[in-house]
């Protein structure tokens, strides 16, 4: 086991906790928190697996917009503070069979599909901000336009959402 | 590092992530579960691109684009919770089970010119919608 595993591994568990927290905790503002957390720590694993511009997307898009604009949700819909046991639905028991069985699902075709492979972590220039963004300019050029044009229509749309209703 | 502790991973984060739509009841929860499973479908394409190399970048990208996307999507769905907020004053969504709005609430006095005034306006406007 070298460093590299040891540290994805824990990564990995991290990650993996804060997102069961996320579903099991009682408090609102305490499911946003360990969404941070669970965040974070996938951002460690893109770090791992060479995609440090992915991780820093990550951390300034997801933590920083994402997770901001649920908090500001949750305070805006007078979310409680406290704890509040009547967050689990009546769907609990058929929502766990439905989570565990995609989850083996998922687990066993990976297992089957790509079960000795490893990875090969090249150094170099891989997963950098130079690279990605020649490759984004040069050959995804198409899809980041139409990429901005689905933003300006979120953009619009939420705008047109929020707007005070005249009375008649 | 085998290929597969990134593909478990990315599989428990979303199998967490199903259980967090289907279980929980508030509707910005629901929001979060959909954000895990868009974190659990980056984490796969950036493992498939460490695996893969290929020439086009292509799994970093792509998972350049899902959060571009999430970002965009999380940005209207929240509004739309807003809206339901307003005029049900409740975002339980076992209690959000008809597409009429039977349970209008109508509390913003901001779009009334003058808040007692268009009280019954509100009432009539709201009996409209009901009986209609």
């Amino acid at each position: 086991m070298t460093t590299v595993e040891v540290v994805f591994l824990v990564l990995g568990a991290v990650a993996i906790t804060s997102a069961l927290l996320v579903a099991l905790d009682a408090n609102l503002v305490h499911c946003a928190l360990w969404l941070v957390v669970a965040m974070g720590a996938l951002a460690g694993l893109y770090g791992l697996l060479a995609a440090e511009f992915v991780a820093l997307v990550q951390v300034l898009v997801y933590i920083g917009a994402v997770v901001v604009l649920l908090l500001f949700a949750l305070m805006l819909t007078r979310a409680p503070t406290g704890s509040l046991p009547g967050l689990n639905g009546s769907t609990r028991a058929p929502a766990a069979v439905v989570a565990t069985a995609t989850g083996v699902i998922l687990v066993t075709t990976f297992a089957v599909g790509f079960g000795g492979e490893r990875l090969a972590i090249r150094g170099g220039d891989v997963g950098s901000a130079h690279r990605l963004g020649a490759t984004l300019f040069s050959s995804w050029v198409l899809p980041f336009e139409i990429l901005s044009v689905l933003l300006l229509a979120a953009l619009i749309g939420a705008i047109v959402l929020s707007r005070h209703r005249e009375n008649g | 590092m085998p290929v597969l502790f990134p593909l478990v991973v990315s599989s428990l984060l979303f199998a967490v992530g199903v259980y967090v739509v289907l279980a929980r009841r508030h509707a910005v929860l629901v929001l979060m579960g959909v954000e895990l499973m868009l974190n659990a479908v980056n984490l796969d394409l950036v493992s498939f691109d460490a695996l893969w190399h290929d020439s086009l970048d292509s799994g970093q990208l792509l998972s350049l684009f899902v959060v571009a996307i999430a970002a965009a999507e999380i940005g209207l769905g929240l509004a739309i919770v807003l809206l339901v907020f307003r005029t049900h004053r409740h975002i339980d969504v076992d209690r959000l089970r008809d597409l009429a709005d039977r349970d209008l609430v109508r509390t913003d006095p901001v779009s009334s010119p003058a808040g007692s005034t268009a009280g019954p306006a509100d009432e009539a406007a709201g009996e409209a919608v009901t009986t209609s």
